[in-house]
């Protein structure tokens, strides 16, 4: 329908970014309205890549479960899988040995740095500039180094199990650690040589994509996105887990609330995620890294929420158990369904630029919208 | 010593020698032509060749390395590749001016080429107001854009090309007025007259502030009139896919591609040609050995070391920069680049009266 | 006053720009700075870490004996369906019937590479192999019978 009319009756030129278009950084269809220029409204289309994880994970035990959620967020995986085994071990009373709950935060930093990484060239590709995306990649292919070394694998981890971690870290793993820490401090200067300080860059996101405190309340908006419109949303700091409550960081804060805010207030969570990796990586306790945990878990019947802070935003898994060894209902509350919800209200009125510029700056990943 | 003008000389007046006024024209503009379509393919190989190991060496990559050595052949492997892919025409276009935009936009390039000087007494047209002539033909461009646009019959080719119309018509201003600090200093629009003033010293050195403040706005100006990012909004590949050319392939896409590089190159050979001299050598004041060494290099090089180091520079902001938004491209030449350049061709008057410069 | 902050603009914007081109300027005159791999190059010197995920095998000793008690627990414990493990019954030295593996199927295109299987299997029969090109032109070419012709169980393996 809309391909035949092109317009709307008002004279407004309709057209069709996505499913194959190169801003939307996967298969998300939006249908924006346009005047001149200019956006009068936009119109997400959903579900081109919908595997229906949630109703494939009613049929998966609670120790398989767990690896499916590796392709949700596939920048932050380790996050997601963390949350699952978070609520088997909240559901089973497992305690978790604080070795393994050391190598999970690590793990998860380690993640956090790599998909702000990638995110902060991607952000620079969708403005028009090519080269910090390579430089990018060359900081994460460290990490991924470090993960493929001792998780096994580069982007689907599933190194989190119920009780624990899958393997003890790699001997290696300490030493490239701190590699990747001296690396950052040295590269994250060059990072704002490129983009941080450029004029371009700053003209094209100040002032871009504004976002009160109130809508993104309303809106949903969780993690650096709604922390740049000064929502204090921390999983870690308001409902610590995995004893986030003993590090010393802080909850990275902005009130721009416009696109550069959101821009740096990623910028300054690589750091905090690099304060974090020093303060625990010369810290890792002696100890077991899994908890003995039965071969078949049974979840006891009733409801179980956990949350953990992805990348993006806030994970919520929420399981009903009806006593067996499978979920009754899975649903997982994805960062970036909330986050795209907002993006309507922050571009109209702005260029069809902008609307790259805020799309980038809310850190999208599909598969995580449409699950 | 070896030099173009040589072989020029010789093979006209063999050719006056052996046919009639008539003829001798005609066969010296078939040769011309050929000159200058050859001329362009090759441009277009090593321009596109330098792009690509420009880009990959400022990504920390290698570029292409597998065909030829140090992969020196993949412009001509993508040639190929280009010419044997299956030119479409969307339905529902155009159809006739779909086809007809890319040979506009390379009889506007080729057009270009007419009064460049490319080395001593070497030019294809040394007309009386070769530097008019350029700012006017080098304005036809947008027509092929916006005939591509439109007749592609998709809305981003139309976003497209509009945005290109609105940033070529307003970028013409600054490149003009930046253009028109030489001609003052000079006194003449003839290319051949711009070159011999600067035989002793380039305008960029010779012309002070204005000179160089022009030259800045001309290098920014031109970036834009070509659609080289970070003023690419025409194709905004993030933004609009592939802007005026989403729908074309194969040769007509190639075209197109052509023709940009080869107004890349014009641009930067007008640049070099203004402000750097052209094919003069680089003398220094008094050393008389050093400017002896400096006259041995032949002029055609001077031309084209100088040209390739403005293309560089081109290429060297697309890829650090990102690109600006429509309405800050359009500010920045109505609210800086315009009234920059406006005080300095003032500012240039009055130094050309009061003979300040050299 | 509006003149000197209109020249201060341009100066700072000029100069952001050239920061940033100073940057990209710097790594393409130094060239040892390029981190591309040339991949089916390198492979004779490309090592992957020995917990790299590339496809399951099942580990054989010189006297072609496996340690798979055909127990099923990696058939269960896989999430895809990835592993069939068809089993038929030995006639042992004591004449007695036992359960044992007859073919252990592995379905290469089906897995995620998840670890899970190997996780789950209590005598260490099977484990992830580093090899990681996995591209044939036939998709039945992806279906592996792991336990090799004539295999037998390794003595003491319960």
């Amino acid at each position: 329908m809309i391909e035949e009319i092109g317009t709307t009756e008002q004279g407004d030129l309709i057209i069709n970014v996505g499913p194959q278009h190169p801003a939307t950084h996967g298969v998300l269809h939006l249908v924006i309205t346009l005047n001149g220029e200019t956006i009068k409204k936009i119109e997400p289309h959903l579900g081109y890549i919908h595997r229906s994880i949630e109703k494939m994970c009613e049929s998966l035990t609670y120790r398989q479960f767990i690896y499916t959620t590796s392709r949700m967020d596939y920048l932050s995986s380790h996050i997601n899988n963390h949350g699952c085994a978070l609520l088997v071990e909240k559901g089973l009373q497992i305690e978790v040995p604080p070795r393994a709950q050391v190598i999970r935060i690590l793990m998860d930093e380690l993640t956090r740095i790599a998909s702000h990484i990638l995110w902060w060239g991607a952000m620079a590709m969708d403005l028009g500039a090519m080269t910090p995306y390579f430089h990018a990649f060359r900081e994460r292919e460290l990490i991924n180094d470090i993960m493929e070394e001792t998780c096994g694998a580069r982007l689907t981890m599933n190194y989190q199990v119920p009780g624990g971690v899958m393997a003890d870290i790699h001997p290696n793993f300490q030493r490239r650690v701190k590699d990747i820490i001296k690396q950052l401090y040295k590269k994250l200067p060059e990072y704002d040589e490129l983009v941080t300080g450029n004029t371009i860059f700053k003209a094209r996101t100040q002032g871009i994509g504004y976002l009160s405190k109130e809508d993104a309340i309303s809106y949903g908006v969780t993690g650096p996105s709604a922390r740049a419109s000064g929502v204090s949303c921390d999983i870690r700091k308001l409902y610590p887990y995995e004893g986030y409550e003993k590090l010393n960081f802080q909850e990275v804060m902005h009130t721009g609330c416009d696109t550069y805010s959101r821009y740096l207030v990623r910028m300054i969570e690589i750091r905090e995620s690099i304060s974090i990796l020093e303060q625990l990586v010369d810290n890792i306790p002696e100890g077991d890294y899994q908890a003995k945990t039965k071969a078949v878990l049974k979840l006891p019947k009733g409801e179980f929420y956990t949350r953990v802070e992805t990348a993006r935003g806030e994970l919520g898994v929420y399981v009903v158990s009806e006593g067996g060894t499978t979920p009754y209902r899975i649903k997982f509350r994805s960062p970036g369904f909330s986050n795209l919800c907002a993006l309507d209200h922050m571009t109209r009125g702005q260029k069809i630029g902008d609307m790259v510029a805020i799309m980038g700056s809310l850190d999208l990943v599909i598969p995580d919208i449409d699950r | 010593m070896w030099s173009l003008s040589k072989i020029t000389d010789i093979i006209h007046s063999w050719l006056t020698e052996t046919f009639n006024p008539t003829w001798t024209l005609i066969i010296e503009m078939v040769i011309v032509g050929v000159g200058v379509i050859g001329l362009f393919a090759v441009l277009g190989l090593i321009l596109v060749i330098m792009e690509r190991k420009v880009s990959a060496y400022m990504q920390i990559r290698l570029g292409p390395n597998r065909v030829g050595p140090k992969g020196m052949m993949q412009s001509m492997a993508d040639t190929v590749k280009l010419l044997v892919k299956e030119g479409m025409t969307p339905d529902g276009a155009d159809k006739f001016l779909f086809n007809f935009a890319p040979f506009i936009a390379m009889i506007v390039a080729m057009l270009l080429m007419a009064p460049i000087a490319f080395a001593k007494d070497f030019q294809i047209w040394d007309i009386n107001i070769g530097v008019l002539y350029i700012t006017a033909i080098s304005s036809l461009n947008v027509i092929a854009i916006l005939m591509a646009g439109w007749s592609s019959n998709n809305k981003y080719s139309l976003l497209g090309a509009m945005r290109s119309g609105a940033q070529i018509v307003s970028y013409e201003l600054s490149a003009g007025l930046a253009i028109l600090v030489i001609v003052v200093l000079t006194g003449s629009l003839q290319i051949s007259d711009i070159v011999a003033a600067q035989a002793n010293g380039w305008w960029i050195f010779k012309g002070w502030l204005p000179a160089w403040i022009a030259f800045l706005i001309f290098m920014i100006a031109v970036t834009a009139e070509t659609n080289r990012a970070p003023f690419d909004l025409s194709e905004a590949e993030s933004e609009l896919t592939g802007g005026f050319h989403t729908e074309y392939s194969g040769m007509k896409f190639a075209l197109f591609f052509l023709a940009e590089y080869i107004n890349v190159f014009i641009v930067c050979g007008i640049g070099a040609t203004l402000f750097l001299g052209g094919w003069m050598p680089f003398h220094i004041g008094n050393w008389e050995g050093f400017n002896h060494v400096m006259d041995y290099i032949p002029s055609s090089i001077w031309f084209f070391g100088k040209t390739f180091f403005l293309i560089f520079v081109i290429m060297w902001f697309r890829w650090t920069f990102p690109r600006l938004r429509i309405d800050q491209l359009l500010n920045l030449e109505w609210k800086y680049l315009l009234p920059i350049g406006m005080v300095n061709i003032l500012l240039v008057t009055v130094i050309a009266i009061l003979k300040w410069h050299f | 006053m509006f003149l000197k902050e209109y020249i201060s603009d341009v100066a700072g914007a000029l100069k952001s720009l050239f920061i940033g081109m100073k940057r990209t300027g710097y790594y393409f005159t130094h060239h040892k700075e390029i981190i591309t791999e040339q991949y089916p190059d390198n492979r004779a010197t490309l090592v992957l870490p020995e917990r790299f995920r590339g496809e399951v095998v099942m580990t054989h000793n010189e006297n072609n004996e496996h340690r798979c008690t055909g127990c099923t627990a990696c058939e269960l414990a896989c999430p895809n369906g990835t592993i069939k493990i068809v089993t038929k019954f030995d006639i042992n030295a004591e004449g007695k019937k036992k359960k044992a593996v007859d073919k252990f199927v592995y379905h290469l295109e089906l897995c995620t590479m998840c670890n899970l299987c190997i996780q789950a299997c209590p005598t260490d029969a099977i484990k992830m192999a580093q090899t990681f090109e996995h591209s044939v032109y036939d998709r039945s070419l992806l279906t592996k019978v792991l336990n090799k012709p004539d295999s037998k169980l390794q003595e003491g393996v319960e």
